[in-house]
């Protein structure tokens, strides 16, 4: 009876020949798995890559469904997500991994990037990397914008309203004017009809595309030059007889197991969030959205979902709308310059000074505090307080070229300091 | 036999510890949406008492729905999540000349409701997601008599709402207590515990068929009716959720030692 099994066997091992000659499929594996190499010391902050592609996935397969039901029109929207809620079985299901999926992208993906300011994954090899990312983020600011507007509930549409406008702040420049820039975004004289259909184009086909090419991109680069890790030392420089980096192993099997146990840990909060908390206490899905869009009601209080409540905040603590508009952009650009204005000689937080260690600190303070101003009801305290931490955020970017590279740092060891 | 009982009983003790983790939560929302400067009455919601949402729905179906719609929900839904059969629905809630498949739109026409009111009534359907559980208890026991108004009623929670008190016949009239001006103390403060209490704000001037208690009773069973309506799907998602929960500790648990056996040989 063994004949036939290996007979078998050779048969498998001739179609993989036959499939390899054709398509490189191993290796592909052996070059982004099983022989890719990644720094044995990934700590807890190494989880958030890996879970922004499980929420992306999360996001396609959800949003799939999702479109089988929904309704792109202004006088259907808001029933159809209804239908989906009460009349499609486990729709409520699917629409709650969506909205809450979103907001957990957010927070997966705001953990990710500081991860990449504590311990300088932006830094040379890998400026395209961040810039990548970055390019991710406002793509994914872009998407989530225009997913919250489709239930096209009371804060969908005046959120819509209040955001869109923004590009009216733009002066006259030869035939474009602020103004007409905003009718050819919303398509109509208003928010309407034309603007959701277009919004929900946007939405399900263009960003998303958009979303995938600059993660294939971000882990093309990536694995071009290798991940950093929490000491940021190069593993590449030091190799053993083999041409392996003593410090790496590969990533297969060992941060797939590691990578499984953290979507473990992160389907548990989601799951609770998903089943017994999916309007967040109001936050996650707001209370006014549960009215459905009334272009003749402004609600009392309009303010955009939790995760652009931080550039909100900037934007209002602005006096001068056009000002507000352009610090609130800059906010989001200098981010992209973070590689350049870092010259510190060392990568990681751990051997920087303790100016670094604390101008990080009060920039992480200033952006979560911002976020719960954002969310405020703009009183002129949260205002002036709004000013204070806008001026705080800028700081660090300002302050950066100089303190990065005057402060005294530790020296770095040769080899990474703790695994696992 | 016994081992189904210590399943029944671990299951409702599941099903206890999810409850007690949605009303945290729902009264964390209510206190958000309330967030006007209104003083709202202090309740607590259980949609899970399933006696409280067949009350409540009657008395939906008796006092709400000839004037509002739900129209986002059908009355078939009602058989399997109020504990009543669909024969019991036709029974109790069903007005007469509607099927079961119907979703439970308003008696009257939109036109008439304008032509009452001022305005068109709005659909209920999700009035407590927008509104919160705590803000409808409150708006139900804050009907006043106002002559000035068009319908004689009047709200506190709702200034100058264009809803009549349309169960006043249950609760009786109401009108504004006199402030008392001699202490200047506001009322409604520190005198019950901190919370504030309808009888502070509100005497009663005409009796009605229910005890002040009652009122407040059907109030509750009424605005449980509201929150269930509000979101049907409450009921399977939290009996659901605990069990995808365990299903992914156990999943978590088993990738940890997985991982760990891994990683038995990186040092």
């Amino acid at each position: 009876m063994a004949r036939p099994a290996s007979s078998m066997r050779s048969q498998i091992s001739a179609l993989g020949n036959w499939v390899d000659k054709r398509l490189p499929v191993s290796s592909f594996w052996r070059d982004h798995l099983s022989e890719y190499y990644a720094p044995k010391n990934f700590n807890f902050w190494y989880f958030f890559g890996s879970l922004a592609l499980l929420v992306l996935v999360n996001q396609i397969v959800t949003g799939i469904f999702l479109t089988m039901q929904y309704k792109p029109s202004a006088a259907e929207a808001f029933a159809s997500v209804e239908f989906i809620m009460r009349d499609v079985p486990m729709g409520w299901l699917i629409r709650y991994l969506h909205s809450t999926g979103a907001s957990a992208f957010f927070i997966v993906i705001y953990l990710h990037m500081f991860r990449a300011l504590l311990y300088g994954s932006y830094r040379t090899p890998r400026e395209l990397i961040w810039i990548f990312g970055m390019l991710i983020y406002v793509v994914l600011m872009a998407e989530a914008f225009m997913g919250y507007v489709l239930p096209w509930g009371q804060m969908s549409y005046w959120g819509a309203q209040v955001i869109i406008s923004l590009f009216g702040a733009i002066p006259d420049l030869w035939i474009i004017s602020g103004d007409s820039l905003v009718e050819w975004i919303r398509g109509d004289y208003s928010v309407s009809d034309a603007t959701l259909n277009r919004f929900f184009a946007l939405h399900v086909i263009a960003l998303p595309l958009a979303l995938l090419l600059l993660v294939m991109l971000h882990l093309t680069a990536l694995h071009q030059v290798g991940s950093n890790n929490p000491d940021g030392i190069e593993i590449k420089q030091n190799k053993d007889s083999d041409g392996k980096p003593v410090d790496g192993i590969p990533f297969h099997p060992y941060y797939t197991v590691k990578d499984i146990f953290g979507v473990g840990m992160f389907m548990l909060l989601f799951a609770f969030m998903v089943f017994y908390a999916p309007d967040g206490g109001g936050i996650l899905l707001e209370h006014d959205n549960f009215v459905p869009a009334d272009p003749l009601v402004t609600p009392e209080h309009i303010k955009p979902v939790w995760y652009f409540t931080p550039f909100f905040a900037i934007l209002k603590a602005v006096p001068d709308k056009l000002g507000g508009v352009v610090v609130m952009g800059l906010a989001i650009v200098v981010l992209f310059l973070l590689p350049w204005l870092d010259r510190s000689p060392v990568k990681s937080i751990r051997y920087k000074g303790w100016l670094s260690k604390i101008s990080l600190t009060i920039f992480a303070i200033s952006f979560i505090r911002l976020g719960m101003l954002g969310i405020g009801e703009g009183t002129p305290a949260e205002l002036r307080e709004s000013q204070v931490w806008t001026a705080l955020y800028f700081l660090f970017f300002i302050t950066m070229p100089f303190f990065s590279r005057m402060e005294k740092t530790k020296p770095v060891p040769e080899r990474v300091t703790s695994s696992h | 036999m016994v081992k189904l009982m210590i399943v029944n009983k671990m299951k409702n003790q599941l099903i206890a510890v999810s409850l007690s983790i949605c009303l945290s939560i729902a009264s964390f929302t209510a206190v958000a949406a309330g967030d006007e400067g209104v003083q709202l009455f202090p309740v607590d919601i259980n949609v899970f008492d399933t006696a409280a949402l067949q009350q409540g729905a009657r008395t939906f179906v008796d006092y709400c729905l000839g004037c509002h719609g739900a129209n986002y929900m059908r009355f078939k839904r009602l058989a399997g999540d109020l504990g009543y059969s669909e024969e019991e629905v036709e029974q109790y809630l069903l007005p007469a000349g509607r099927e079961l498949v119907d979703t439970m739109t308003a008696a009257m026409d939109a036109e008439l409701g304008v032509e009452v009111f001022g305005t068109d009534p709005p659909d209920l359907s999700l009035v407590a997601r927008a509104r919160g559980g705590q803000w409808l208890y409150s708006y139900f026991l804050s009907f006043y008599e106002d002559e000035e108004r068009a319908l004689g009623w009047n709200n506190t929670v709702f200034p100058n709402a264009s809803m009549p008190h349309v169960m006043w016949e249950l609760q009786g009239v109401q009108a504004l207590a006199h402030q008392d001006d001699s202490h200047g103390e506001p009322h409604g403060d520190d005198s019950h515990g901190g919370h504030p209490n309808p009888a502070d704000q509100f005497e009663l001037i005409e009796a009605g068929l229910q005890s002040p208690e009652e009122y407040q009773r059907t109030v509750q069973d009424l605005v449980t009716f509201l929150v269930y309506l509000s979101e049907p799907s409450q009921l399977q998602r939290h009996r659901m959720g605990i069990w995808v929960m365990l299903f992914l500790a156990l999943f978590a648990f088993l990738a940890w030692m997985l991982k760990a056996e891994y990683w038995r040989d990186v040092h």
